[in-house]
């Protein structure tokens, strides 16, 4: 294929360690004991569960229901039984728990009823809901919600489809080998997004490491007739950044504040469109993905696992060896070390890589920066990492944002090539989501302050309708009194206006009162309500005792209350008066 | 001598009539300050600085009446930013800093007399008389006006913890143990 | 004319105002945090400070010289430099409210900025007329706007760097300035044509 290549500017070419997980065919991971389907998998909104504890489950059928338009259903792995709907550890660098459906599956693996159906007979809004309700997302590993991307600009006409099969990250082919095996789903699954989007021209873009990938696309795309264009793109990471392989193949350069949709370009994943074919040609929801298992293990090699797989099970296949010290997810680029190896497998783990300390040796200590400006020559966004890195160290977010944080893609390059060993990224990472905390904090500020001076409004006009109310009441009142000192004629009329007035004052006085004291009773009891049942639940170590325990207690109770009623209930009073007084001091 | 003191008093007439004049001709209204201060407190009403919201403290301020370091809520980070608005010192923060936290009802304690509602100066809390309140979480400011009016106390502040939605990346350390 | 730009050059590089002749440290330490408050600064200070040259020189010649006054200088130049700093407030507080913006909250502060009042009285001691003096106000607020924006721009990048904590904050500030004023000093001997 004949096409232009535009370069990006940066970029690092580490070792690739690629050549191991490739020997073998992708495997099918078999069922775990156990799944623990997180229900928050994508960006955007956190799915809700749709099943109860103790239901049975089929294979594919819908558990979390997507939540808004950002948002992407998710589903059984498998048939079997919920056994709780509870937080379990998520698979993310912090190792905090997420609201996971726990699965016992039964063994039976057996499917809903699924329904092929084509795309071309459908409407195109029609099948962004399919894809939703599928749980399609990008596997790249941002897990973004497909059919967000699907919808072209109104203004800007689709020029280009990239589909992303660079696959740069160091250690990673589960691409690679889907694209070896199942390239023919692939470029059906081409066809779906490119209708939708109506993209005049698809540019599969696939780093030039890969050659078998490379011959079984091509074939693939001769086979099926399509015009599709495979590139071989050179071999160099980040190539396959969305916004890098954009560059690399179309020459268009996607701006942070904009979407690539509104340059009439869109990137999709190999995986993503994939598993899109299968939602649509075969009724089946994103119930498992592909993961390379590799790096210091005995057996490395390609899974297909179904989401929700405790990660120790998955491992386990790989048979770690002894050395082993620590697990990544994602590439050694990007990814970020696991935790706690009871999480699960979702959505967006691409890659879990066991290290050791040949194979991830311990980075030298952090040294102060030289400004030699390595990170900025190989930063594919041209930025200046030593600058950012001077303000995030610093706390200097504004400066950060001025030198544009928000282009970086943390994509490592910098923190690679750091002769001062710097964890470049992690400052980076640190300084983002500072600023976005900062972000939440203001907007919860003002969004505080619209609530308060609101409900100031409300009061105050409740205030002035009450007054009038009053007033008119009073009124009403003092006409009616008005005919009884008419007839009485003793009084002179100079009086008149000077009777309502004071029939408010005392309607005022009274009328508050009586429902105050009313009410005021009524919170007495309940106090002391609230105090005895808090009392009665109070003693707890009381309850298992022995017999001759409680005939103890009975007896010490009945001399104290023989000895000193008086200065018991003194004391109780005081303790009362205290809490009272205590309550508006504090 | 009185040369000298009729040009200065000449100067004096001059130059005060002329600023009298001008202030008089360039009168402007509002304070532009009172909302930048405002904008930097945290809005949670809780008249912790001794003034009945954010507002006033944020007037009183301006005014050089109050001090930048009343203010629990904002933490150090806010009285650092007013100092750099205001050109001031930073000072230590009158009170102890707090981590945030929000207010949680005790249901099965609640009587429902919507004393906390009236207290709430987000209307973060909703019930009705004689039923059981219950906290609007994410609106809670974690202001603490609704403890003292609990006539049973049922309402508790609790802290705010982690999770995957506020978690955030924390500052990179340098491990002693590798330097050394 | 070459004489002009002697002046110029001598206010702006040799005898700097805040550098060399070790004025208007106030503002030069107090509003040399950011670099976008040390640019309002400079100019709110450029366009006094010329204005008040042009008017005291006026004030000097017209009125102090003639009855024999000249005791009273320092006094009449301080006068009318509030003034002049009030009367320009107002007028721009509400002409512009954009431009108050960004200079409205420094210009109060020059009121009480020694290198307001001295560039005039230097004036006075060289015996500039008219337009020399007005030259060397100029001169010397830029003098005076150059040094705060360099100033505020190395503060700024200090602020992210290891300072020892007893350095920190104004200690560390004024070591810069003697360094930058070390700097300045290279400059001496550069109008020596003259």
């Amino acid at each position: 294929m004949l096409a232009q290549l535009f370069g990006f500017k940066g970029g690092v070419k580490p070792q690739t360690n690629k050549a191991p997980s490739v020997q073998l065919p992708i495997g099918q991971a078999p069922l775990p004991s156990c799944l623990f389907v997180p229900l928050h998998q994508n960006i955007g909104g956190a799915p809700n569960p749709l099943v109860v504890v103790g239901e049975h489950v089929l294979k594919g059928q819908l558990i979390g229901g997507a939540d808004g338009w950002v948002s992407a259903a998710v589903h059984a792995p498998t048939s079997g039984t919920v056994l709780a709907i509870e937080e379990h550890v998520a698979a993310h660098p912090s190792g905090l728990p997420t609201l996971s459906v726990v699965i016992e599956p039964d063994g039976r693996d057996q499917w809903i009823p699924r329904t092929a159906l084509d795309h071309r007979s459908l409407a195109p809004e029609r099948v962004r809901e399919i894809l939703r309700d599928a749980g399609v997302v990008g596997l790249g590993g941002a897990a973004f919600p497909s059919h967000a991307k699907l919808t072209p600009a109104r203004a800007v006409p689709m020029q280009d489809l990239v589909i992303n099969g660079a696959e740069c990250e160091p250690f990673m082919t589960c691409d690679d080998l889907l694209m070896r095996e199942r390239a023919e789903e692939i470029v059906r699954g081409i066809a779906i997004f490119r209708d939708l989007l109506g993209a005049k021209r698809v540019l599969i873009g696939i780093e030039d490491n890969k050659p078998e990938a490379i011959s079984a696309m091509n074939k693939a795309v001769l086979r099926l007739a399509e015009d599709y264009a495979v590139v071989a793109v050179p071999t160099r990471y980040p190539a396959g950044g969305a916004k890098q392989l954009i560059r690399v193949l179309t020459g268009k350069e996607v701006p942070a504040s904009k979407r690539s949709t509104e340059l009439g370009v869109q990137c999709f994943n190999v995986a993503t469109v994939y598993t899109a074919y299968r939602a649509l040609a075969h009724g089946e929801p994103v119930i498992s993905r592909i993961v390379t298992l590799t790096g210091n293990i005995e057996q490395p090699r390609n899974w297909e696992v179904r989401l929700g797989t405790p990660m120790r099970e998955l491992i386990a296949l790989g048979r770690p060896k002894a050395d082993t010290d620590r697990y990544l997810m994602g590439g050694p680029m990007m990814g970020f070390e696991i935790p706690d190896l009871a999480a699960p497998v979702v959505k967006a783990t691409n890659c879990l890589i066991a290290g050791s300390p040949a194979l991830f040796p311990a980075s030298p200590p952090e040294m102060p920066c030289i400004r030699c400006g390595a990170c900025a020559e190989v930063c594919p966004h041209e930025l200046q990492p030593f600058e950012l890195y001077w303000f995030s160290r610093a706390r200097n977010f504004g400066k950060t944002q001025e030198y544009h944080i928000f282009d970086c893609i943390e994509c490592g390059c910098c923190s690679y090539v750091c002769p001062s060993h710097i964890p470049l990224v992690q400052y980076f990472r640190f300084a983002k989501s500072e600023i976005w905390s900062r972000e939440r904090e203001k907007q919860a500020a003002d969004a505080a302050k619209a609530r308060f001076e609101l409900r100031n409004a409300r009061e105050e006009r409740e205030q002035a309708e009450k007054a009038e109310r009053l007033a008119k009441a009073a009124a009403a009142r003092g006409s009616e009194r008005k005919p009884a000192p008419a007839s009485a004629a003793v009084l002179p009329p100079t009086v008149e206006p000077v009777q309502p007035v004071a029939a408010a004052e005392s309607a005022e006085a009274v009328s508050p009162s009586d429902p105050d004291t009313v009410r005021k009773a009524t919170i007495v009891a309940a106090m002391e309500r609230a105090r005895a049942q808090r009392e009665a639940v109070k003693p707890r170590n009381t309850e298992q005792l022995t017999v001759e325990q409680k005939n103890e207690i009975a007896a010490i109770e009945a001399r104290r209350a023989a000895l000193k009623p008086e200065p018991a209930a003194a004391q109780g009073g005081r303790a009362d008066s205290a809490t009272s007084q205590e309550r508006p001091g504090e | 001598m009185i040369t000298a003191l009729a040009i200065m008093a000449l100067g004096a007439v001059v130059l005060g009539a002329a600023l009298g004049y001008a202030s008089i001709r360039f009168k402007v209204e509002g304070d532009p300050l009172v909302e930048k201060i405002e904008a930097i407190l945290p809005q949670t009403q809780c008249g912790q600085c001794g003034y009945p919201g954010c507002k006033p403290y944020a007037a009183a301020i301006s005014a050089g009446e109050a001090d930048i370091n009343l203010c629990p809520p904002g933490g150090m980070d806010g009285v650092r930013k007013l100092a750099d608005l205001l050109g001031r010192e930073v000072k230590a923060l009158e009170a102890e800093e707090k981590p945030k936290q929000v207010a949680i009802i005790d249901e099965a304690t609640c009587i429902g007399c919507t004393l906390c509602i009236q207290a709430c100066p987000v209307d973060a809390i909703v019930g009705a008389a004689k039923q059981m309140h219950t906290i609007i979480e994410p609106l809670c400011t974690g202001c603490e006006l609704c403890i003292k009016p609990c006539p049973v106390e049922c309402i508790h502040m609790l802290p705010i913890t982690e999770n995957l939605d506020n978690w955030k990346w924390k500052y990179p350390v340098i491990e002693i143990k590798r330097a050394a | 004319m070459t004489h002009y730009l002697f002046i110029i050059v001598g206010a702006v590089f040799v005898n700097n105002v805040v550098l060399v002749k070790i004025l208007g440290l106030c503002p030069f330490m107090g509003v040399s945090k950011k670099l976008e408050t040390a640019f309002g600064m400079g100019a709110a200070t450029t366009f006094v400070l010329t204005v008040a040259t042009g008017a005291s020189y006026i004030i000097d010649h017209y009125l102090l010289m003639p009855f024999g006054l000249e005791y009273l200088r320092t006094l009449s130049f301080i006068v009318t430099i509030a003034a002049i700093v009030q009367l320009t407030e107002m007028v721009i507080q509400k002409t512009s409210p954009v431009l108050h913006q960004v200079l409205g909250i420094y210009l109060p502060l020059i009121t009480t900025n020694c290198a307001v009042l001295g560039v005039p009285l230097l004036n006075v001691a060289n015996k500039h007329d008219f337009v020399e003096s007005l030259l060397f106000g100029a001169g010397s607020a830029i003098g005076f706007s150059l040094v705060l924006v360099i100033f505020a721009g190395i503060r700024e990048r200090v602020e992210g760097a290891d300072v020892p904590t007893h350095f920190q904050g104004t200690a560390i500030a004024m070591v810069t300035a003697g360094l930058m004023s070390l700097a300045f000093m290279g400059f001496a001997g550069l109008d020596r044509y003259q």
